[in-house]
């Protein structure tokens, strides 16, 4: 069935444009004064005022490796990011803690830590995979660099934009 | 040598250093800066209405001497980077343009809005010479005939181009300045009858003694030496100035002027009948082709015509260089520059209305176009014509 769309009957003060335009011109000067005067704000000067005020908790910034509360790199080298990485952008080289280490029965730890900020889509499921709470994404969302080496966060850069993290993982406390 | 027929007003070589030293004021200190000053106002007003923000960012350039920090000055560096950026731009022609119509189009539009800026006259006096490059009797004509050339550069510059875009615009703007030059024509006549000549600086002159043609309100023998002695003659003069005549012949004055300022507003291609260049539907129009500073001279041209516009409206319909109780230049040379800042004020005021209206009504379709400008504007300023001698029969009887 054919839809019929009526037209609208017009008022003559419609068929003139005039009062419409006049409206207009009238919203138009309000709004100009508004944002002369700064009463209507909309736009973030961005380098000047930058996110980090207004981002969510749930935010999902660059992804970092996070210490506890003793100081131990959470990190065990399971492996489970790099496998679920959509875009395959971590890289970890495991190692074997040495017997003399204090945390000698977590028995592994990263040797290195490569993530390629290029390659990253702050996807988040590192965070959701770590079955150790070492992986986090942050709220960093400014990642530069002026070469493709500099874009790969290596374990220092990861942990020195991580930080220190207490979480609920205790099955390596010193009284189990 | 002898030097003193210099500056002896009256002789030829006083003239014409006079006349050129106008010319060059006029373009260079006044035209091309306020051409500069109308893109940027043109973003920011555009920004402010669209609750943006605007160009802020290009400010004077402070950190090259060794300060900390560049000076912002709320980007009005714009306006000096934005001509900087045009003329380092790499001017790119494509290969199958007329060349011969292709360079000279551009001219043609930059060309006859600064030559509409002779017979304005932009100020008093000022040391005794005229404020207006050529003080011709025929100024109004001069006008009309000469703005109407703008539409070659147009016309040109979309047929040369060989290419679909812009030859829409130019069949656009032909047609469009056709149907809009006659109600502006017409709608001027109510001017001359009321005011009996043809130039503007008398035209100008006889608002000045009875008031701007759309304001009937105007002190009548105030005297400025004597206005703070007796206060008592500044509201007599304003009673004085005040006239039953007058407020009856503010109402054609009105419909004049709304129509000549709409069909200015066609006349300039702006928006809302900027058919010729709608970015939307032709990319842009005429000048889709053109690149730095062939496309610049449009733009300048743009500017000039609303600028040389704005001074024709201000001239024909507000007083021009005049303000209520403020007198001309020959009470000082301060009283004559007040005057010709008083006119550039006026011309801003305008320009501010131009782009206020850009940025607020829409395009006008084309069919819409034509019926308002053949139906309505030429039959109103028509009747406006007749409704001004009767009154005009009226009043003087």
């Amino acid at each position: 069935m054919a839809l019929v769309v009526n037209r609208p009957k017009l008022s003559l003060a419609e068929k003139f444009y005039l009062p419409a335009l006049f409206g207009g011109m009238v919203l138009t000067i309000r709004h100009f004064f508004l944002t002369l005067t700064g009463r209507k704000k909309t736009t973030m000067q961005y380098p000047d005022e930058k996110w980090d005020a207004h981002l969510p908790e749930w935010y999902r910034g660059a992804p970092t490796l996070v210490t506890d509360e003793w100081g131990r790199e959470r990190c065990v080298s399971c492996q489970l990011c790099e496998f679920i990485c959509p875009p395959r952008a971590i890289t970890i080289t495991p190692e074997e803690i040495p017997a003399a280490d204090k945390w000698a029965k977590v028995e592994k730890r990263p040797k290195e830590f490569e993530i390629d900020m290029v390659r990253c889509i702050y996807c988040g499921l590192c965070e959701e995979v770590c079955p150790e709470q070492a992986i986090f994404l942050r709220k960093d969302y400014s990642i530069t660099g002026y070469s493709r080496a500099e874009m790969v966060h290596n374990k220092q850069k990861l942990y020195e934009l991580g930080g220190l993290k207490t979480g609920v993982v205790n099955k390596w406390n010193e009284k189990k | 040598m002898d030097f003193s027929a210099f500056f002896t007003p009256g002789t030829e070589i006083f003239l014409i250093w006079t006349s050129i030293a106008k010319t060059i004021g006029l373009l260079f200190l006044a035209v091309l800066p306020l051409v500069s000053l109308a893109v940027f106002a043109e973003r920011k007003v555009s920004a402010f209405i669209q609750d943006r923000v605007g160009p802020n960012r290009v400010g004077a350039p402070t950190s090259l001497l060794g300060f900390d920090k560049d000076l912002r000055l709320a980007g009005l560096g714009q306006m000096i980077a934005d001509p900087i950026k045009l003329v380092l731009k790499e001017n790119f022609i494509p290969n199958s343009v007329n060349k011969f119509y292709y360079f000279i189009a551009p001219k043609l539009a930059m060309i006859p809005p600064v030559l509409v800026l002779a017979v304005l006259p932009f100020g008093s006096s000022l040391f005794g010479v005229d404020m207006v490059i050529a003080n011709v009797n025929i100024g109004v004509l001069w006008v009309f005939a000469v703005s109407s050339l703008g539409v070659y550069g147009i016309v040109l510059a979309g047929w040369a181009s060989n290419s679909k875009y812009p030859f829409l615009g130019g069949i656009r703007s032909s047609s469009q300045m056709i149907s809009y030059e006659l109600s502006l024509g017409l709608s001027v006549i109510p001017v001359f009858l009321v005011c009996g000549t043809l130039n503007l600086g008398d035209i100008v002159k006889w608002q000045v003694q009875n008031g701007w043609l759309i304001a009937p309100f105007w002190p009548q023998g105030f005297d400025l030496g004597r206005a703070f002695s007796d206060p008592k003659m500044i509201w007599d003069s304003i009673v004085a100035g005040f006239s039953f005549q007058r407020l009856l012949l503010a109402v054609p004055m009105l419909i004049s002027f709304f129509i000549f300022l709409v069909a200015m507003f066609a006349e300039t291609n702006r928006a809302p009948f900027d058919l010729p260049e709608a970015e939307q539907e032709l990319v842009g129009g005429y000048h889709t082709e053109y690149s730095a500073m062939g496309f610049a001279l449009f733009f300048l041209g743009e500017y000039a015509a609303m600028i040389a516009g704005s001074g024709v409206i201000v001239t024909l319909f507000l007083g021009g260089w005049s303000l209520p109780m403020v007198p001309d230049g020959s009470a000082g040379w301060f009283w004559g520059l007040v005057n010709i800042a008083t006119f550039f004020a006026k011309v801003c005021a305008l320009l501010f209305v131009f782009i206020w209206v850009r940025w607020t009504v829409p395009r006008f379709r084309y069919d819409q176009l034509m019926r308002l400008g053949w139906i309505w504007f030429f039959e109103i300023a028509l009747a406006n014509i007749f409704l001004t001698a009767v009154i005009l029969a009226f009043i003087k009887r």
